[in-house]
């Protein structure tokens, strides 16, 4: 035992110190913080330029004022202007584009362009669209000549989200949110996928080394190599949770310390109105709605989700989270270490990953479906087949499993991945004093059957 | 008394025989040859004893004693395929084998010390592998596999990768380690260094003992009942019913004859007669050398 620790302690301390890792290990959650915190700046921003448009109606004045101006863009209107005159000016005079909206609008609506010299972002356009879509109903509406229609339409203006509320067999009543139910499984069967296969083929990649090194010899003269194959393994299994546990820190730290300083600058309540109106769709800023009446509505609205995301089954999660993690990072490690106990250097490694790497991707494939289907018999065989259960379980879990089936796919885990690091340990005690015989699956099977 | 004892051991791999029935007995304080043309079961042989791998049949005995897993603890393993971990710094890669074969730090330290400066590798400590001639490494691993003071010492080819002064220099260490008290076996395929080393040897060929016992007693058992004669000067003689010329050669003003005798006949009675020939400078009884039996033999079962 004591010799595993000492295996394990350099497995981990020779990672641990390596550049490679400790870059990765800064510069990965401060991309993420950047993307977390930038994206909906940039998203909101665009370009970040103000830009004036000048619109032109043929013919009529119907849309006079109706798009209203915002933080980056000025709508003007001008009247007694030929298209085609301001066509060649227009950059000249100071605007960014014209809008041109031809009198046929309100029975064509393609009758609408934008010219401009550059592409306009995306915000800018739905911006226009929505404004002038409220304008067409509105004066659709008007020609059928209702009383008090300005009174009405504020009446029956709604907003519209649907609450889902989930009754589990004892009766109690859960609010869910399918929403926050598909990032879980999405996040937590990406994040089982990424652990078993970064860190599993490292494993692979340090058998390789020490075979090719030809250090392995040295050492099983003096530890057995179930011990060398084990200590490996969990050494490199800390050191991903050790990466885990300081990206999940760092990004946290990076996200607050990004939020104060740079959100700070700017009016913070206006810019995190106009991330989620950017998010969701440009609907709400026009029709009237003041930007102060936004503000709680989508508050009520977070605080919702936060509810809802506290209603999932934490302790499960975690439980289940550990469990498969677990298991499923040894059992695929050890088919690892197998391959590279197996070949003389990397490239070798092609014939074997393959059939181990379906059933992963596989896994993930299934993952994926299971976010729009949680309960196809696709996914419930797949969350009980041992090769793909801890992936597929865990983006399954969200969504509510029952127990009898957790049972089930954790014992038929267990009993599976015992096997398996039973057999690849066989193998690999085989492998790696093999040299300049390249290996076959046939050539494996007749190790497994070798004695001590 | 045998320090270390095989009886009888088999190993088969699938369908190929790597040992069949091979028994070895290496004395205390012994330096015990393993020889054998490449594949014979040398390798096998070692990692049995070495307990990396198990035998089909047979017992191995240590000191006496049934082998057990915990006697790798005073074994030492210089293996054929040999190599550190490249990206390595020598110093902590020392200590990590050292722990692996139960020293504690501060133990392992103390004599990492003591063998870097003895081999002159004190100044590398903090250098990686990779920066490392194949000598120095060799060095290292060397020191690896003496410093938890095994009481069975395998080498297999040591001197592979070292330059003749540094050879001489791991010679010299591997007698003074027999001297205190170590037990080694030693395979190799250079056979200067079995007549110069070994005490005793086993010669295996595919996969069965074919020769062993003292180096000695099997040169004199191949001796043909040649004797190498040498004169002063430009000598000749003939071969008379006592004994057949094989080759004659001049050299530095010397001549030296190769004879065989015909029969069990007193050296003193050749020499009464040779001695008319010319000056003698020597007499001595031509013992074939370890390479020549190593070929005599093997070519002989082909």
């Amino acid at each position: 035992m004591n010799k595993i620790s000492v295996i394990i302690k350099r497995e981990y301390v020779s990672r641990v110190r390596k550049k490679s890792f400790i870059i990765m290990t800064i510069l990965a959650p401060l991309l993420m913080a950047a993307l977390v915190v930038l994206l909906p700046l940039l998203m909101m921003n665009q370009d970040g330029d103000f830009k004036k448009i000048a619109v032109i109606e043929n013919n009529s004045d119907l849309f006079k004022g109706v798009i209203k101006n915002t933080k980056d863009a000025e709508y003007v209107y001008l009247e007694n202007t030929k298209v085609d005159d301001l066509k060649k000016t227009f950059e000249k005079a100071g605007y960014y584009g014209i809008l041109y909206i031809s009198p046929e609008l309100v029975n064509t609506p393609n009758a609408i362009q934008l010219i401009s010299k550059q592409q306009p972002p995306i915000g800018l356009l739905q911006h226009i669209e929505s404004s002038l879509k409220k304008e067409i109903e509105r004066q659709k509406l008007l020609s059928y000549k209702i009383d008090n229609l300005d009174e009405i339409m504020k009446n029956i203006e709604t907003n519209v989200s649907i609450q889902t509320i989930k009754i589990d067999e004892s009766g109690s009543v859960k609010e869910t949110s399918t929403g926050i139910a598909m990032g879980l499984a999405y996040i937590l069967g990406l994040l089982m996928y990424m652990l078993v296969f970064i860190f599993g083929a490292q494993v692979m990649r340090g058998v390789i080394e020490e075979k090719t090194s030809r250090v392995v010899e040295v050492i099983i003269s003096s530890v057995k190599p179930l011990q060398l194959m084990m200590g490996k393994i969990v050494g490199i299994a800390l050191v991903g949770l050790t990466q885990f546990l300081i990206w999940i820190f760092l990004t946290m730290a990076t996200v607050t310390v990004l939020k104060t300083t740079i959100l700070q600058k700017s009016d913070p309540t206006e810019i995190t109105q106009s991330v989620s109106q950017n998010l969701m769709s440009g609907d709400q800023q026009v029709a009237g709605t003041t930007q102060t009446a936004d503000i709680s509505p989508q508050l009520a609205e977070f605080s919702k989700m936060f509810d809802n995301a506290m209603n999932q089954p934490w302790g499960l999660i975690i439980i289940c989270f550990i469990f498969y993690f677990i298991t499923g990072y040894f059992l695929y490690a050890s088919v690892f270490a197998a391959i590279g106990s197996a070949v003389d250097n990397e490239t070798e490694t092609q014939q074997f990953m393959l059939p181990v790497t379906i059933p992963i991707i596989l896994a993930l494939m299934v993952a994926i479906a299971t976010m729009q289907n949680p309960e196809s018999s696709v996914s419930f065989w797949c969350s009980m087949i041992p090769l793909t259960s801890p992936i597929v379980m865990m983006a399954r879990i969200p969504f509510g499993v029952p127990y009898w089936q957790i049972a089930v796919s954790m014992v038929l885990m267990l009993v599976t991945f015992m096997g398996f690091v039973w057999m690849a340990a066989k193998v690999y005690r085989t492998g790696i004093l093999m040299y300049g015989k390249k290996t076959s699956w046939k050539e494996m099977w007749k190790w497994l059957r070798y004695s001590g | 008394m045998a320090l270390f004892e095989a009886k009888n051991v088999t190993k088969q791999y699938g369908n190929q025989l790597a040992l069949d029935n091979v028994s070895i007995s290496v004395p205390e304080q012994c330096i015990y040859g393993l020889l054998g043309p490449n594949g014979a079961g040398k390798t096998t042989l070692i990692r049995i004893i070495n307990q990396i791998t198990g035998p089909d049949s047979g017992e191995l005995f240590l000191n006496g004693k049934k082998l057990m897993p915990d006697d790798v603890q005073v074994i030492g393993y210089l293996p054929e395929e040999r190599g550190l971990y490249k990206k390595m710094k020598i110093g902590e890669q020392a200590l990590y084998f050292a722990q692996l074969k139960g020293l504690s730090r501060a133990e392992a330290m103390k004599r990492l010390k003591y063998w870097f400066n003895k081999l002159d590798i004190i100044d590398w400590w903090g250098k990686k592998v990779e920066e490392l001639s194949k000598g120095m490494q060799q060095k290292v691993q060397f020191i690896i596999t003496v410093l938890h003071e095994p009481k069975l010492l395998i080498f297999d080819e040591p001197f592979t990768g070292f330059d003749p002064l540094n050879t001489n220099i791991v010679k010299n260490e591997i007698l003074f380690l027999r001297e205190r008290g170590a037990t080694i076996i030693f395979s190799t395929h250079n056979m200067e260094s079995v007549e110069e080393l070994c005490d005793n040897i086993t010669l295996i060929d595919k996969a069965k003992t074919i020769l062993e016992g003292s180096v000695d007693e099997i040169r004199s058992q191949w001796a043909a009942n040649e004797y190498d004669l040498v004169f002063d000067g430009d000598v000749k003689i003939e071969g008379n019913g006592q004994y057949n010329i094989l080759n004659q050669h001049k050299d530095n003003n010397k001549s030296i004859i190769r004879m065989r005798m015909t029969g069990n006949i007193n050296t003193n009675d050749i020499l009464q007669t040779v001695m008319k020939s010319g000056n003698i400078i020597s007499f001595n009884p031509a013992l074939p050398s370890m390479n020549e039996i190593f070929i005599r033999v093997i070519e002989a079962r082909n």
